[in-house]
């Protein structure tokens, strides 16, 4: 085993590309480390990008932020600006495990390593966030719904490293908020996770949203007909309860021992009618979606 | 395997150690460095009995590879007393009686000072769920959050003092 | 002889019930105590243990060529390094290796010992073992089947007549009560009979298991370990190894936790035999998900509880069968289960009968009150629905039936003077439930009982030269217990606690002295540190009356100072113990204190618990806004301690009540064992817990002392359960009471 920590993304990509056997990406550590210490994995190369200064760092751009791989959910929850304009992608960073865990782990990480249940995928993708990949040939911008292909398994080729997550610019009165239940108040994973984003019109009808589950099929689910479900009202009760149905109809779970098909299947509408009437009152509250413009 | 060569600040100190790729900073800490108040719960960053400060930041040790802090600030439990002088949240937590057996102590504690360095002024609420990292077995955690907000609460009765 | 002023006393306490900083603050919160796994030696090897993954698997070889061929293995033992060993220490020895047979996912199977920890845990995957697959079994229901896969075809139960002729895996049979059950179910109005599950709990300690062993080529070996017991580990290592006691030196390390878990050998033997083969010191520490699927936990359960009242709330019988899953060696919970099922209650006709099932599942170990959280459960939960259908007020009904001085117990013996009214009476005023319901939520409540311990017990009382003393006892401190003994050593002797240092002795330097268990420690280490006090109050009496020249009896011992008394005393100035210490070396020598004895009178306690939750009828989530806990502690030492203990065992049984658990697959391998989904409570899971301390004097202690310890666990289960029914309507019967089955039962509810 070997440990190499480059400080440029370029010198990070020719050693990704240069190294023969396994190579496990550093970020936060908190999925690969378990998996080392479990003896789980046993990679030839660990390769730490948290020495390259563009990747952790999160910078404005076009409206919206641009989220370095090896960011930590403290840096993220710690953000004025995000926690402004995407309440709910930060408030699902600072779920995942505990203060110590948030102080190492990074979305990206939460993303690459590929969990159904993972806290920050469904609020991404109800967000729209776009991922960087840069390898050999270059840079590729893939929406996040597209990134997860399985159960620890992504779209991203073993020569590309994740460079960055971007949160885009949202339309006034848009709101997104996430919520996921577990047994305990803290420090479990997601039994079933929501992430809602949407936008009111000035006479509070939805025009836009995306709804996203977690931890009920084999990827985090972006439910379109949740989303229309919410779209033309005012998120009233009819409305709820359509969504409530269309997300809870989408599921295709697993008994486990977190959670039975039939409990999550239940739970994912329970909580999609929770996060969007969250998502709706946030709305309401913003004028626009710009930066320092909160109300 | 190659062992790495690491420079670091353990507690304020230079130090320089060897690891391997895959020894965690706990394992240095424990074994290499012989800073046994750093413990070991679980490996898996469910318990936080092995958190340390890594450049001001609260972590749990069994997460971090030996081999990231070079060039890092680590701060450990056995540098937390000033001298001969506990800190107030030690002082408390003897007063307190907010540690039955101790063995999750050195965790809370440090998880307990990183809260109050970022917010001396914290709820309960705030309390718990801050140190929701941190098991405790023995207690039920109501004296330990005790001992948190009186020392909170006497170190901003000093400050204003 | 001399005189001793209020010796024995119930009140004037100057040290006793103050709360002082305990003697091993300091050390806790700098780092600086050594815990098991805070030790090392020159030339020290790491053993690690190659450990069975399936749950029941005949042996049919082991090939140890490429794991020893490894650069730094030194030594590998599997059941071949150990001989024939007294059949007390069958099971242990056993479970320490599997001989044979693989009895659960984990089991040992062979350990290494190697220069590092890489190689021993490289050397661990190069070991091939050969497996024969057998079905296996983990449920308890389904272990009683007669067609059931057998553990053990020696097995036949014990405790009935005739012994059985075919084997089984009921390991044991037990039963309790008294007076003639179908005669009171006769008499009775109504007749609630009800089944209940629970799943199987893990002590949780923080600690894991470790240990260090030297084995010298003089035949002198040494463990360093973490346990609630160095004496036992000592006396079983010496019978598992052969070697005499004296030999073989044990010293406890600082404990991280045990609540039972420590009561047993795993990894000490193992380090021990791998230390005699390499002839260098061997360290040895589990993982956590070793710990989870090779110690502990407590049993998994199946119950039926059947009670009789009349319309006016008299209970006329209470009948209980208990069966405990107790793992792959059997047990004597489901005795202790069957002994505290009605322990609470006074009963003219009452019978408790259990059986201890052998599993494909990890040796069960003592947990907290091993047994009575289990059945405290079922039957305060039929007790609560009686009091229900009766229209009584749940405290009042225990009441009207609790158990008083005198009454005969369920379990056989009188009751001295306890407590169990007082405290029920003290619930019941406390603000807690005198409080209005606050919206939203609901209260239950339900009382428990255990009946703590004594037993062997040796320590030692030194009075140095400067007049402070130095107590050494043999029991490990797990929460604060030498806090105590300071304080009780103090008060005998009339001296500060400040002048007072307790340390935990090793093996070698004291008599036996049982376990850290059994809420035995204040009490039996207390009584014998008073008695020992008192030895060495005569003897500085003694001594005083020769510095005096007067006889003996003329000198009595208040407050600390050797006083004349009596007609022939003569005018003397009050002599202190700083005084009379300093002058030994003219005396006679060093002063001293000991007292060895089989402690007995431990007092039986009782806890009464109020909680007020809030259901979240779409989620099945239940949130604990408030929680009580009232419990007799004969005389509390040390208040903050004995709060300390209710605390803890409270959230331990409210883990164990809504969210912690063994899960296991068909495959018989444990799917969660690690404290990410072996679900233990958190900080923010739980409101503070307010502890009421009732005081009614032991008579068994010269203070008054009861154990405290264990008590505490007994009662949140069926709390949170009858808590759970006044928000619902639901009456669960099945621990834990997890969400997805929370909600479930809410459902079909609701559906009617």
């Amino acid at each position: 085993m070997n440990y190499q920590a480059p400080t440029t993304i370029e010198g990070a990509v020719s050693l990704l590309s240069e190294a023969s056997g396994n190579t496990r990406i550093l970020a936060g550590g908190t999925d690969i480390i378990v998996q080392l210490n479990g003896e789980h994995i046993d990679p030839d190369l660990i390769l730490d990008i948290k020495r390259i200064n563009e990747v952790c760092n999160i910078s404005a751009e076009n409206g919206g932020f641009r989220i370095g791989a090896g960011v930590s959910c403290s840096q993220l929850t710690e953000h004025q600006g995000v926690m402004d304009l995407w309440p709910g992608c930060a408030e699902a960073a600072g779920l995942i495990g505990s203060t110590q865990v948030q102080g190492r782990a990074t979305i990206a990480g939460n993303l690459c390593n590929g969990s159904p249940a993972a806290d920050s995928v469904p609020a991404l993708v109800a967000a729209q966030a776009i991922v960087r990949l840069i390898g050999p040939d270059g840079i590729r911008e893939v929406p996040v719904e597209n990134i997860p292909t399985g159960p620890g398994q992504t779209s991203i080729a073993p020569s590309e490293i994740l460079h960055s997550i971007f949160l885009p610019s949202t339309p006034s009165r848009s709101g997104d908020a996430y919520l996921r239940f577990i047994p305990r108040t803290e420090m479990d994973i997601a039994v079933v996770g929501v992430g809602i984003s949407l936008t009111l019109d000035e006479s509070d009808i939805c025009t836009a949203a995306r709804v996203a589950l977690g931890a009920v099929a084999k990827t985090v689910l972006l439910v379109e007909e949740a989303g229309a479900a919410l779209i033309g009202s005012k998120i009233d009760d009819n409305a709820l309860d359509q969504l409530a149905l269309t997300a809870s109809a989408a599921c295709n779970p697993i008994d486990d021992k977190r959670g039975t098909i039939e409990f999550r299947t239940k739970i994912a509408g329970v909580l999609a009618k929770r996060v969007a009437l969250i998502a709706a009152q946030r709305a309401r509250e913003r004028v626009t979606g710009r930066i320092g413009e909160k109300s | 395997m190659t062992n790495i060569q690491v420079s670091t600040k353990i507690n304020g100190d230079n130090c320089e150690f060897l690891c391997r790729p895959e020894e965690t900073l706990l394992e240095v800490l424990r074994d290499r460095m012989g800073l046994t108040g750093t413990k070991e719960g679980c490996a898996s960053g469910d318990c936080g009995a092995c958190s340390v400060m890594l450049d001001d930041r609260l972590v749990c040790s069994c997460l971090v590879l030996g081999a990231e802090a070079q060039g890092r600030q680590v701060d450990t439990i056995e540098g937390m007393a000033d001298g001969g002088e506990l800190h107030p949240l030690q002082r408390n937590f003897i007063e307190h009686a907010a540690l039955q057996c101790g063995i999750c102590t050195p965790g809370f504690l440090i998880a307990a000072k990183a809260l109050l360095d970022k917010n001396p002024d914290p709820t309960e609420t705030e309390v718990r769920y801050w140190l929701a990292g941190n098991l405790c077995r023995c207690t039920g955690y109501d004296k330990i959050v005790r001992a948190v907000l009186h020392t909170a609460e006497e170190m901003r009765g000093t400050e204003l003092g | 002889m001399a005189k001793i002023d209020r010796l024995e006393k119930t009140d004037g306490f100057r040290v006793v019930g103050t709360r002082p900083d305990r003697p091993d603050g300091v050390d806790k919160v700098t780092g600086r105590a050594r815990f098991g796994a805070d030790t090392f030696a020159p030339g020290m090897l790491i053993g690690k243990v190659l450990r069975s993954p399936h749950p029941h698997a005949r042996i049919v070889s082991i090939d140890t060529t490429k794991a020893m061929a490894l650069h730094g293995v030194k030594a590998i033992v599997t059941a071949q390094d150990f001989g024939e060993v007294p059949r007390a220490h069958k099971a242990t020895l056993h479970n320490v290796m599997a001989h044979g047979k693989a009895l659960y996912e984990g089991h040992a199977v062979a350990a290494v010992a190697a220069a590092d920890v890489s190689i021993a845990r490289k050397a661990v995957k190069l070991i091939d073992v050969e497996y024969e697959i057998l079905p296996h079994v983990t449920d308890v229901d389904a272990a009683m089947a007669q067609d059931a896969p057998l553990l053990h075809e020696d097995n036949f139960t014990s405790g009935i007549d005739p012994k059985p002729e075919k084997p089984s895996n009921i390991d044991s049979f037990s039963e309790f009560g008294h007076g003639n059950i179908e005669d009171g179910f006769a008499k009775a109005d109504i007749i609630l009979e009800r089944e209940f599950t629970t799943e199987a709990a893990h002590q949780g300690y923080i600690e894991p298991h470790a240990c260090l062993a030297t084995f010298s080529e003089d035949g002198n070996s040494e463990i360093w370990c973490t346990t609630q017991g160095h004496f036992l580990v000592r006396d079983t290592c010496a019978a598992l190894l052969d070697i005499a006691e004296s030999r073989l030196r044990v010293t406890a390390s600082e404990i991280g936790g045990g609540f039972g878990g420590k009561t047993v050998v795993y990894l000490e033997p193992l380090a021990l035999a791998l230390s005699r083969k390499t002839g260098r010191p061997v360290k040895m520490v589990m993982s956590r998900s070793e710990v989870f699927r090779a110690t502990g936990p407590t049993s998994s359960s199946s119950m039926r509880v059947k009670i009789g009242v009349t319309n006016d709330g008299k209970i006329t019988a209470g009948d209980a069968h208990l069966n405990y899953q107790s793992g792959a060696f059997g047990g004597f919970i489901a005795m202790l289960g069957a002994m505290c099922a009605y322990a609470c209650y006074s009963l003219e006709n009452v019978r408790a009968t259990g059986d201890e099932v052998l599993t494909n599942r990890p040796m069960q170990a003592s947990y907290r009150a091993p047994g009575a959280p289990i059945i405290n459960f079922a039957v305060e939960s039929v007790i609560d629905e009686l009091a229900g259908k009766l229209g009584i007020d749940p405290i009042d009904f225990r009441l009207m039936n609790a158990a008083k001085e005198g009454d005969r117990s369920s379990y056989g013996p009188k009751y001295d003077q306890i407590g169990l009214v007082k405290t029920l009476e003290s619930a019941r005023d406390h603000p807690h439930y005198q409080a209005p319901v606050a919206e939203g939520q609901a209260r239950g409540m339900a009382v428990g009982f255990w009946f703590n311990f004594g037993g062997l017990t040796s320590i030692s009382l030194n009075v140095n030269t400067d007049g402070t003393v130095t107590v050494s006892v043999g029991r490990p401190d797990i929460g604060g217990s030498r806090a105590a003994m300071c304080q009780m050593a103090a008060e005998a002797l009339g001296i500060p606690y400040e002048n007072v240092r307790t340390i935990i002795a090793d093996t070698s330097s004291l008599g036996f002295n049982d376990t850290t268990d059994g809420s035995r420690t204040t009490f039996a280490n207390g009584l014998a540190i008073i008695r020992a006090a008192q030895g060495a109050i005569l003897e500085m009496c003694g001594r005083v009356a020769k510095i005096w020249d007067i006889p003996q009896d003329a000198v009595e011992w208040v407050d600390g100072f050797a006083k004349p008394c009596g007609p022939n005393a003569g005018d003397f100035e009050p002599m202190g113990i700083a005084e009379i210490a300093r002058k030994t070396a003219q005396t006679g020598g060093p002063i001293a204190g000991h007292h060895e004895v089989n402690a007995e009178g431990a007092g039986v306690s009782f806890s009464a618990h109020i909680a007020d939750v809030k259901v979240d009828e779409e989620t099945g989530c239940t949130q604990i806004c408030r929680y009580t806990v009232v419990q007799d502690a004969g005389k509390a030492i040390h208040p903050s301690y004995v709060e300390g203990q209710y605390q803890g065992g409270a959230v331990q049984g409210i883990g164990w009540a809504l969210n912690e658990g063994y899960i296991y697959g068909d495959d018989g391998i444990m799917q969660n064992p690690g404290f990410l989904d072996y679900r233990m409570p958190v900080c923010s899971d739980v409101p503070m817990i307010e502890a009421k301390i009732i005081e009614i004097p032991n008579k068994g202690h010269p203070y008054g002392v009861r154990g405290v310890g264990e008590t505490s666990i007994v009662p949140p289960l069926a709390t949170i359960a009858n808590a759970i029914c006044s928000a619902t309507g639901i009456r669960m019967t099945q621990i834990p009471m997890a969400p997805p089955v929370l909600l479930k039962a809410i459902e079909e509810h609701k559906k009617g």
